[in-house]
């Protein structure tokens, strides 16, 4: 796989303006985000959380190449975590993160010791497996836990160990997750997200920069050499998925936060797959292009499967009457109810056209431009990109 | 006892369904190494092919209704009933063996154009791409039959004459009570009829025999002279075929809905992993034996034992056998480890 990587020398200075910029960048979204209605916080938020877990996702595979295809699980367990923190001890949400963060990797590491045995495709047999015993089991033998169908939620009457032994148990309300007094809802609850989610960039950065993530790159490109070398590789391996299954945990304890109840739909494959084409859609192995990858396919499933007929002849309202009503009804295929229509084309094409992503895209844009500009608008054909 | 041989006869028929899935996907990968997440949609464009001909064939017209005499009723009355009368509704009823007909052909040009029209231009890229490329494709043709059929499952009945139960427990001088569906028994031996056919065209017919000289070696084979490239993508739309007979058949026993294919082909990727990634008996053998586990599985006197153990049998199966005998149950060596 023709894989860009972010392994151009970096000096600290530059991360610090990545940081820099990537943080204005994340704390303005719901100004910049308005023009094409995505500002409201519920979609923000998601975008938050999706990013921190594609971001996780691709520490493991844009990394070392290992593709899991079971890693809404650990979402999954994490979101279970959180809720449990929640009824048994706490409404804060750094607790209910920190335990979510934490199990999941209990789990990470379980599954990541065994499945990290085999690599290929058997890798990613054995990921799938373990997702959907959990799957199975989150709706049948583990009622007691996960509640079944009916999702685990809150109880006025759940103990709340620590919270009734502060505040005592005057509410009757149903609380709601907080930090230390701040309620978490709308906006607040946004940017709770939006620091976890520059906190979850900085800390991959680090990663990416590190000489643990270039070795993980080298084990990507030939595990075989890399073990000639003297390099026990399973080791490394194995840190890469759990840090990996703890960003799944920390997006599925957020989830619980911004909406505290746990269903077990989040741990099923189709939301594993959905992680793997985030990645590949920004780009695996980037930096950016999981995030990237997270925003635009929420995008597209709130904004594009809420369109309907009535919208689409109005977007069309400025074409002839006939052609409007025609054009709407062959493009409301694609929104609405068959906005996933509209997510299988542009991944197809992604993998056809991009196999980098649209990280690649951009990359390819930028080398074009930037060469016309060194050889006076006069690019030949023979002006090779240099592999890697 | 009895239980016993039914849960046996219930795996075995699911084992048909995974085995015949399975051996499209190995036999794919093992011509054209290509790793197809699309062809459980396959599976599910066989079942749709039963439901349209079932749509197609009872075509209807309203007429009026002469059996209610007091006021204007009117019914819905199929063309070819009116057209053939007796004969029409006959050919009706008899929709899914029909279909399976009409699926052959129909199958085998979908996995032609599929082939051509995107396989083929993923037969170099890494397994990771062609795995996202076809998963993409699935996700497509799922949607397409959505938007042609709707989200919900759709019933077709298997024909009258073998819709009822069979009488199993006479046949073998057991016990009268034993019965099991006639149409399941009938989806049984096909799906082993048709394993039978394609290992015998590939065993003992020289096509069958340059096609699998060329899974050995294809560069040999190319260099005698032989145009192998043609004859894998002839297996591909064998493979549809496969799967869409298999699809088409299973109409009666599950309403199929456009989720169809991909819930199989989970399974399927456990059977062929399981079996092992290459090869062709071991993924009918895998399919069979998972299909009779998670059937016995989900007995009772097991379930009582440990509970929840059929939602996660198969899973575990395919774990423990992936830890201790990597390359699967009759895989060879090296296949698919990078």
């Amino acid at each position: 796989m023709a894989s860009i990587t972010e392994f151009n020398p970096s000096t600290p200075k530059k991360d610090l303006l990545i940081m820099a910029v990537f943080t204005a960048v994340v704390l303005t979204a719901p100004i910049w985000l308005a023009p094409i209605g995505a500002s409201y916080p519920d979609l923000l938020q998601r975008f938050a959380i999706f990013g921190i877990f594609a971001i996780g996702f691709n520490i493991l595979f844009g990394l070392t190449g290992y593709l899991s295809f079971g890693h809404a699980a650990f979402l999954g367990i994490g979101s279970y975590s959180a809720v449990w923190m929640f009824k048994l001890f706490s409404m804060n949400a750094l607790l209910a993160m920190a335990f979510g963060i934490f199990v999941a990797a209990l789990f990470a590491l379980v599954i990541g010791f065994i499945c990290l045995r085999r690599s290929g495709i058997y890798f990613a047999i054995l990921t799938l497996a373990f997702a959907q015993m959990a799957y199975n089991m989150a709706y049948s033998v583990l009622t007691p836990i996960t509640n079944g169908e009916t999702a685990l939620t809150l109880d006025v009457a759940d103990p709340r160990i620590i919270d009734r032994a502060i505040l005592g148990d005057a509410k009757e309300a149903l609380p709601s997750p907080s930090l230390f007094g701040l309620e978490l809802t709308g906006f607040t609850s946004f940017y709770f997200c939006a620091v976890m989610l520059i906190l979850a960039f900085w800390v991959s950065l680090k990663i990416f920069r590190s000489p643990f993530g270039l070795k993980l790159l080298a084990m990507k490109s030939n595990q075989n050499r890399m073990q000639y070398t003297g390099y026990n590789t399973k080791p490394y391996l194995l840190v890469a998925f759990v840090i990996s299954g703890m960003y799944a945990g920390l997006a599925g304890s957020l989830m619980a936060v911004t909406d505290p109840l746990a269903g077990a739909e989040r741990m099923q494959w189709t939301a594993s797959g959905e992680v793997v084409l985030m990645t590949i859609l920004g780009g695996a192995g980037t930096l950016f292009g999981p995030l990237f990858g997270a925003a635009i396919i929420k995008y597209f499933e709130n904004i594009f499967s809420a369109l309907n007929k009535t919208q689409l002849t109005e977007v069309f309202g400025f074409l002839p009457d006939g052609m409007a009503e025609a054009l709407a009804s062959v493009s409301l295929l694609f929104v609405g109810e068959g906005w996933h229509l509209t997510l299988g084309i542009m991944f197809m094409l992604v993998v056809i056209f991009l196999p980098g992503g649209l990280m690649e895209g951009i990359y390819r844009l930028t080398a074009r431009v930037k060469r016309k500009r060194e050889s006076g608008g006069a690019v030949s054909g023979g002006a090779v990109q240099p592999s890697e | 006892m009895d239980a016993l041989l039914l849960q046996l006869l219930n795996g075995l028929d699911k084992g048909g369904a995974y085995a015949l899935i399975a051996l499209g996907l190995t036999l794919v990968f093992g011509t054209l190494g290509v790793v197809n997440f699309a062809h459980g949609a396959l599976f599910m464009l066989g079942a749709f092919v039963a439901v349209a001909v079932n749509r197609l064939l009872s075509f209807s017209v309203q007429v009026r209704d002469e059996s209610i005499t007091f006021f204007e009723a009117y019914k819905q009355q199929p063309y070819l009933e009116i057209w053939f009368g007796d004969l029409g509704l006959a050919v009706i009823a008899w929709s899914v063996p029909i279909s399976i007909l009409v699926a052959i052909p129909v199958m085998l040009l979908i996995g032609l154009a599929m082939e051509r029209g995107l396989i083929q231009f993923f037969y170099k890229r890494s397994h990771a791409e062609q795995i996202l490329v076809t998963f993409g494709l699935a996700i497509v043709i799922g949607e397409i039959v959505k938007v042609l059929f709707g989200a919900n499952p759709i019933p077709v009945q298997a024909p009258p004459a073998v819709a009822g139960p069979a009488p199993l427990g006479a046949w073998l001088g057991l016990s009268e009570n034993l019965v099991y569906p006639w149409w399941r028994l009938i989806y049984l031996f096909t799906s082993l009829l048709i394993i039978a056919a394609v290992f015998a065209f590939l065993q003992f017919t020289t096509y069958g025999m340059v096609v699998r000289a060329g899974m050995a070696d294809r560069e040999t084979v190319g260099l005698l002279g032989i145009n192998i490239q043609r004859r894998f993508t002839v297996v591909f739309g064998i493979a549809a075929i496969v799967a869409g007979v298999a699809g088409a058949m299973y109409v009666p026993i599950l309403p199929p809905d456009y989720n169809l294919g991909m819930n199989f082909l989970v399974l399927s990727f456990v059977v062929v992993v399981v079996g092992g990634m290459g090869s062709l008996p071991g993924a009918v053998a895998a399919g069979f034996l998972l299909g009779v586990i998670q059937s016995f599985a989900s007995m009772g006197a097991v379930k009582d034992i440990l509970p929840g153990i059929d939602q996660i049998i198969i899973y575990l199966v395919a774990v423990a056998v992936l830890l201790a005998r990597p390359r699967g149950l009759m895989g060879r060596k090296g296949v698919m480890e990078t």
